[in-house]
């Protein structure tokens, strides 16, 4: 059935597909549409959950683990100031292997206050162990919440399902909304080996000495490290059901393409705009969509940037005193590799300002002036 | 021939407690974890912030206790349990108790906002505060539970706590939740018929446990359940129960009220307190009782 819908509420009919069985949240500008449709659903029976009114965000992720732990679906959804409360817990559920599922909506970190987007909030929990998809439309936020799921109770890891504010999370699109059935029939209920039972009484995150800790965390990133090709693997199998194909990565005429724009979120889709007006004019330009940010996807990026002649980073964040976070990542991901493009790291739209075309532009005219790419990060649009 | 007496045993005879925990000599908190384990059985789940207790159960991967724990953030105690209790509701299981089982520091004070939550809400959940009056797992620091004229490491005895031990009960009877008790760990019958009591009431039951502790209270190991006692007998920790917010019970009527001077100076942490003070000790526990005798008749 198709659906005209804000990003904010694909999140929530994402969660009601995915029978979530707890939800535990705290409004947030720009977060509160998602969680006020889903207490909706909650009261009037369309879905079958407990949805409990907790007074912190803080207390939100704590809710979900307990549920997650005592063996329910737990969803929950925040943004910015939010997250960064819930920071401890982050922690908490991915060393707990608590494989919840959470909405973020992108949105600065104050101060000053700031309910626009950018990724710094995301970005922040980067290694708290959670994996983090970036979306870039309606669809796919619904599409992603379901599949994150099945990922993260595959692997027993929380997802994060990530959108900007305003430009997704407020934003109306026809978003095609599956069927019950056939989404019960891709992600079955919730069955965990071990949960917190009286039944089978255990202790769940005691004391645990040197002789013990590391190979926890070991087995943390080994199973963060199945998670590309079950990422991929989910993907497929979603497509073969609903026809839409949910990869790491999302590659917009880069097959033969000499100039590439690498960019996460909403803001690949302005950059599309502006490769098709390159290609017009004879330049073989291309976009890279990173949608999988955690575990990041080394070969998938490698694979794809192998052919370019230059790759430009256009970051949404910065991590002050080294670079954008992306661009690192995307660099780290070429170092050694021979014949690798020169990586340009851009920093665009912090605080919600318009990334654009002309951005976009200012971005190429920059690259394609230069024949090595330095360690200067160049800022667009900035006022010096 | 002399008449027999006959003695019976209220307390249950099941353990779900095992040997070999990792507490100090004396601890008062094992014993309330005993007994509250008796009082509801094998079918509980408790979570477990960080505090003495998160240590005594043992390291992974043993447990002294035959029940499941969660072990959680520090001030997530409430939080915690009121997802484990909509979890396992949503899983099919109504009716296993689930317990927050935290410290005075988690109680008092970082974990208050989330515990007012929960009370608010009227989670359906069970909150036990064992009280050892300070932060014992991070080495006798004060929390807003240690109270006036009490030394620990961060009230040096130069600058001992001024200020008295917060309300916690008068707190948590203005979120007005069923059921709230103050126990102690040397009346055993008492705690345990009001923890059974408690099990049968739906929504936010909150028991405020004595537990005193030998290794932050400076006190000999062997006294432990003596001074908890004396604490009830002086009306320093009195035994009552509140219902829906007012209900005041007194559980333990005080024929006659001991005064705290034996309490105060076997305790090492009062030392340095002059006559003086402990007078000024005995007139606030004295004014705290008659309003607890008041609210009472009320
Ligand atoms: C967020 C956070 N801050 C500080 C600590 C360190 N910490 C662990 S236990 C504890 C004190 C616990 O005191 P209380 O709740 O009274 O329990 P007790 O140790 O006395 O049994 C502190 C400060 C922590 N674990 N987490
Ligand atoms: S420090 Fe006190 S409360 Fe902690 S285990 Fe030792 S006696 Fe028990
Ligand atoms: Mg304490």
């Amino acid at each position: 059935m198709k659906k005209v819908m804000m990003g904010n509420h694909a999140l929530s009919y994402g969660a009601k597909l995915a029978r979530s069985q707890v939800i535990a949240a705290y409004p947030i500008t720009p977060q509160t549409q998602v969680v006020e449709l889903l207490s909706e659903m909650c009261s009037d029976g369309t879905l079958d959950a407990k949805f409990i009114n907790v007074e912190s965000e803080h207390s939100a992720m704590a809710a979900c683990i307990g549920a997650s732990v005592a063996g329910a679906r737990a969803f929950t959804a925040t943004s910015s100031q939010g997250l960064a409360l819930m920071h401890e817990m982050l922690h908490w559920a991915a060393g707990g292997r608590h494989p919840i599922v959470m909405g973020n909506i992108n949105r600065s970190m104050a101060p000053g206050w700031s309910i626009w987007t950018d990724q710094n909030d995301s970005l922040s929990e980067r290694d708290t162990g959670w994996m983090q998809y970036y979306c870039a439309s309606n669809q796919e936020v619904l599409d992603t919440v379901i599949q994150a799921f099945k990922v993260s109770e595959r692997l027993m890891i929380p997802g994060m399902v990530i959108l900007d504010a305003f430009a997704l999370s407020h934003t109306y699109e026809v978003v095609d909304v599956p069927d019950q059935a056939l989404v019960d029939k891709y992600l079955p209920p919730f069955k965990p080996e071990i949960r917190l039972t009286p039944s089978d009484p255990r202790a769940f995150g005691g004391l645990t000495g040197s002789e013990h800790y590391f190979e926890l965390r070991y087995k943390l990133q080994k199973y963060m490290e199945k998670a590309p090709a079950l990422i991929e693997e989910t993907g497929r199998e979603f497509e073969k059901i609903f026809g839409r194909n949910l990869g790491l990565v999302d590659a917009y005429r880069c097959d033969d393409a000499d100039f590439v724009f690498v960019t996460s979120g909403t803001a690949g889709f302005t950059a599309r705009v502006v490769v098709d007006e390159f290609r017009k004019s004879g330049l073989k330009a291309g976009n890279l969509r990173i949608k999988v940010f955690r575990p990041f996807p080394f070969a998938k990026v490698r694979e794809v940037l192998k052919k370019v002649k230059k790759a430009a980073v256009v970051d949404r964040n910065c991590s002050y005193g080294a670079h954008g976070i992306f661009y690192q990542e995307v660099k780290s991901a070429l170092y050694g590799e021979a014949g690798m493009p020169p990586v340009f790291g851009y920093i665009a739209g912090l605080g919600g300002r318009d990334i654009t075309t002309d951005s976009f532009k200012e971005v190429a005219a920059h690259a394609l002036a230069k024949d090595k790419a330095d360690e200067e990060i160049v800022w667009i649009g900035v006022k010096k | 021939m002399k008449k027999e007496k006959k003695m019976t045993l209220t307390l249950p005879a099941e353990e779900l407690m095992a040997c070999g925990h990792l507490a100090c000599q004396g601890c008062g908190a094992t014993l309330a974890m005993r007994y509250m384990l008796k009082a509801l059985g094998q079918k509980t789940a408790l979570c477990i912030p960080a505090c003495c207790w998160a240590v005594i159960d043992g390291p992974y991967p043993y447990s002294s206790l035959d029940v499941p724990i969660y072990h959680c953030a520090f001030e997530t105690a409430a939080s915690t349990a009121t997802g484990v209790k909509a979890g396992l509701e949503m899983t099919g299981d109504s009716e296993t108790a689930v317990v927050a089982w935290a410290g005075d520091g988690g109680t008092f004070d970082i974990g208050l906002q989330a515990l007012s939550g929960a009370a608010e809400r009227n989670e359906d959940i069970i909150y036990v505060c064992y009280d050892n009056e300070a932060y014992m797992n991070t080495g006798i620091q004060r929390s807003s539970a240690t109270p006036y004229g009490a030394w620990t490491t961060t009230t040096p005895v130069k600058h001992f706590k001024t200020r008295p031990k917060k309300d916690i009960v008068a707190i948590m009877a203005a979120h007005r939740i069923p059921y709230i008790a103050t126990a102690s760990i040397s009346h055993p019958e008492d705690f345990v018929k009001k923890m059974r009591k408690a099990k049968d009431i739906k929504g936010t039951r909150f028991f405020h446990v004595y537990a005193p502790c030998p290794t932050g209270w400076k006190s000999r190991p062997e006294d432990t359940v003596k001074l908890a006692r004396m604490a009830v007998q002086n009306a320093y920790f009195p035994l009552y129960e509140i219902e829906d917010g007012d209900k005041v019970t007194l559980n333990l009527k005080l024929k006659d009220k001991k005064p705290v001077n034996d309490y105060i100076r076997i305790q090492g942490r009062f030392r340095h307190l002059t006559e003086a003070q402990v007078a000024s000790i005995q007139a606030e526990v004295d004014a705290r009782w008659e309003r607890l005798l008041k609210n009472c008749a009320a």
